[in-house]
């Protein structure tokens, strides 16, 4: 019986079937996407493959990379949070204001990063709990959180932050530069707990099934609490790099970053109904995001007619999965 | 007398299946024509080249001696074909009116809706079926049978001559079926030629004129209903005598054992209290019509929806019934109504399904899944219930229906669970994954697990359960045992003491 199992892992396969396999998976369509877009961008622009350049792409796509974890975990369960970019300023802020004050950079953090989490839990207990559809609950909580940081600072921006707390948006480790490093850690995060965890596993089943999830046995409501705490976590770590890269805690920042979030989320191959996706998919998203940004700035492209080609080859990249895929 | 339509010789495949094969199939005006055979045995594929959704590799369809050649659905309503599916297409919002005439309305002089024109029409297509409706009022209010008389008048509106009718007893009551029934002897005379798919031996022989029978993709036999028995149909359905729909009877209760007490629970404030004892080693039946109250009361004991009042203990310690987790702790799981709503999660593999509710046990000290004893297991869990697949990566959805039912028990056979809750666990699965899931359940019972089944079909009732209790509108209107389960006391106490 077991053998039925082992067939598949043990026998040599040949090259046709394991292309096969991948192109079953979700991630397979976003990744000829990318590297399409890619080679086309280091064809047409010089400047494009040069190191500094890379790593200037990979930096700038890491705020909204990060959200977009939270925002796989959430469209997966068959939800969204729309409030990520106000809950991102709002933490990003508070972190400003309390070094200000005087707080050490690290309690700071911590307590932007609670901040974050605790908003998430805000959403999740409106969306698990009183069960109220996620796109009005974060589309309130959206306005809320951006209402809480103008008038927590005002409607200027906090400046005068310690040098030190410089390291996160401009520091490096080893060579990399910090923000590329913690989204590396946030993308092995969730990778592990989407993969490797049976709280993953619940979450793919809630997408797929939430009444024969919950008839099985497993605690729904408490998962999905989970994901919008998370998602308000993983905001609340992009406001932590975006203030620190400032060097001054922002408002109004991140207008529309749940909508590049969500596009990160899509074109990464995960069902907008949830149930089917892959978190490194999010990441060639984000990532492709990225270099669609970047390639046509530096092709001198007007930022008008950008947003119209970015958003053209959002939809063809989603005709072509939804089409191919099974 | 020419058939009114007549398929020659139809084959289709699909990628690695041949699912038709030379099938040929005549209707005549003023016949209810019924198609039998298995799950999988081509009678949606037939019924979907009929009405265009599928192009077939060969042969021919010949309404009124002309060959058709269907390119889509459209094509076929054109040519009087109408066809009620399982699943209905009304729009739920809408009323009888509105959607019999949905995208083709009548309209008056100035160009707006003719309601009045609509209403009237209406009114005749239901004179016609000798069925009252109101007009007015949104679909999702009505029955599920008046929803299926609304779909038969709007195909009858669209002048088809030949219906199909693909299991549409399967969500009726007894009396709505035999509505449904009158109906049809009404078209019968009306002189429109019906194709009837049904899993159900009695409504054949109510109801069918003639019988084709299908297995593997062929046509097996035609014959007149009047000069075949079901036992003949079976045997030429499953291409084997099944000597024996249900396993041998043999008690495995231990009536001293009681294993779930259940003193006193409602459901509501001010509905009815439930009080009942299930034994190790019992199938006890919840048998009644469709909605009197079997689902809910199960819903309840599961923790699925919180009953008001509980009073229900565990081999004699007290429990509490808050969410379907705490009841799977306590040892009890649901196999619910429907499979596809209710118990699969479709996008996922047969392992991943299995081990849904059993992810916890594969985790070492980290809360890592262990992925090669989990494939293992599931792999033998699926093996102890002769689930039939490729794999155990096999997505579920591809199963048939009773491969499906089986994949839904293995995911409860990994726990120690006491008291297994089956509802409704073979509709619309076929005779020979019907027997299988009987002896399974036997074969549960003689691990001492005790067992709830809840059914409308009586044959299962009188064939496995040890106890019977019957549920009139909410309550239990009787309980019985031994001799006194047969099939004229259960309808008896299931339609309110009414005569039978």
């Amino acid at each position: 019986m077991s053998q039925l199992a082992s067939t598949s892992s043990a026998t040599p396969q040949s090259f046709k079937t394991r292309l096969a396999r991948w192109r079953r998976t979700p991630i397979f369509y976003p990744l000829i996407g990318f590297i399409v877009v890619f080679i086309a961008m280091a064809l047409i622009n010089d400047n494009f493959l040069t190191s500094s350049n890379m790593t200037n792409l990979v930096r700038q796509s890491s705020i909204i990379a990060i959200i977009a974890v939270g925002m796989s975990l959430a469209i997966l369960t068959g939800g969204i949070d729309l409030s990520v970019g106000p809950v991102m300023a709002l933490s990003g802020t508070v972190m400003a204001g309390l070094m200000v004050a005087g707080v050490p950079p690290s309690l700071a953090i911590i307590l932007g990063i609670m901040l974050g989490a605790t908003f998430g839990a805000f959403n999740g207990v409106f969306v698990a709990f009183v069960g109220m559809p996620p796109i009005i609950v974060t589309l309130a909580t959206m306005g809320i959180a951006r209402g809480l940081g103008l008038i927590y600072t005002g409607g200027y921006p906090i400046s005068g932050l310690p040098d030190s707390f410089a390291f996160f948006g401009r520091g490096s480790l080893a060579g990399i530069e910090v923000p590329i490093l913690i989204m590396i850690a946030v993308y092995a995060l969730g990778y592990v707990l989407l993969s490797h965890t049976a709280t993953g596993r619940y979450l793919y089943a809630i997408g797929g099934n939430e009444e024969a999830t919950r008839l099985s046995g497993i605690r729904v409501s408490r998962y999905k609490l989970l994901v919008y705490t998370l998602s308000g976590t993983t905001a609340a770590i992009a406001g932590l790099i975006l203030t620190s890269r400032l060097m001054s805690g922002q408002p109004n920042a991140g207008v529309g970053f749940e909508l590049d979030a969500i596009a990160a989320v899509v074109l990464g191959g995960t069902a907008i109904t949830g149930g089917r996706g892959m978190i490194l998919g999010t990441l060639v998203g984000a990532m492709l995001l990225g270099v669609l940004n970047n390639g046509l700035n530096l092709m001198g492209v007007s930022p008008y007619l950008q947003t119209v080609i970015k958003g053209l080859i959002i939809l063809l990249a989603i005709y072509i999965s939804r089409k191919r895929s099974p | 007398m020419t058939p009114l339509l007549s398929l020659r010789h139809i084959s289709k495949s699909f990628p690695g299946v041949k699912a038709l094969q030379n099938v040929s199939l005549d209707i005549h005006a003023g016949e209810v024509h019924a198609l039998l055979g298995e799950n999988g045995a081509g009678k949606s594929t037939l019924m979907k080249i009929l009405c265009g959704i599928y192009r077939q590799d060969e042969g021919e369809i010949i309404i009124d001696g002309k060959n058709c050649d269907f390119h889509s659905y459209q094509d076929a309503l054109d040519a009087g074909i109408g066809i009620i599916f399982q699943e209905f297409s009304l729009i739920p919002y809408l009323d009888a009116v509105d959607n019999i005439f949905l995208g083709r309305e009548k309209r008056n002089r100035l160009g707006l809706r003719d309601r009045r024109g609509m209403v009237a029409e209406a009114q005749r297509l239901f004179e016609r079926l000798k069925v009252s409706i109101p007009l007015d009022c949104p679909i999702v209010e009505l029955s599920v049978a008046d929803q299926q008389f609304i779909e038969i008048a709007k195909a009858l509106s669209l002048d088809a001559r030949i219906l199909v009718l693909d299991e549409p007893t399967a969500t009726l009551t007894p009396s709505e079926a035999d509505h449904l029934f009158t109906i049809m002897r009404e078209l019968r005379q009306q002189e429109v030629g019906m194709v009837f798919i049904s899993h159900h031996m009695e409504e054949i022989f109510t109801i069918c004129d003639c019988v084709t029978v299908m297995r593997d993709g062929e046509k097996v036999d035609d014959c007149d209903t009047a000069s075949t028995t079901p036992d003949d149909l079976i045997e030429k359905m499953v291409g084997r005598r099944v000597e024996n729909l249900f396993p041998k009877r043999r008690c495995d209760a231990d009536y001293d054992d009681v294993v779930l007490n259940i003193e006193a629970l409602r459901l509501d404030p001010d509905g009815p209290e439930y009080s009942l004892k299930l034994h190790r080693g019992e199938i006890l039946g919840f048998a009644g019509l469709v909605g009197s109250g079997r689902t809910e009361l199960a819903m309840g004991l599961i923790g699925a929806t919180r009953p008001r009042h509980a009073k229900v203990s565990m081999e004699g310690k007290p429990i509490k019934l808050r969410h379907p987790a705490t009841a799977l702790k306590q040892g009890i799981g649901l196999l619910p109504e429907s499979r596809k709503t209710q118990g699969l999660i479709l996008p996922f593999s047969c392992r991943d399904n299995i081990s849904l509710n059993n992810l916890t046990q594969f985790q070492g000290t980290l809360p890592l899944i262990k992925r090669r004893q989990e494939s293992r297991t599931a792999a033998e869990l699926m093996d102890s219930v002769r689930v039939k697949a490729p794999s155990p990566e096999t997505p579920v959805g591809n199963l048939s229906g009773g491969n499906q039912q089986k994949v839904v028990i293995a995911r409860w056979l990994g726990h120690q669970c006491k008291v297994l809750i089956f509802d409704e666990p073979t509709r619309g699965i076929d005779v020979g994954a019907k027997s299988e899931i009987y002896a399974l359940m036997k074969e549960l019972t003689a691990q001492g697990v005790s067992i709830i089944m809840i059914s409308s079909e009586l044959p299962e009732i009188l064939g496995l359960c040890d106890r019977v209790e019957v549920f009139y509108q909410g309550e239990i209107a009787a309980e019985l045992e031994g001799e006194n389960i047969n099939s004229q006391s259960i309808m008896h106490h299931a339609t309110g003491g009414l005569s039978v």
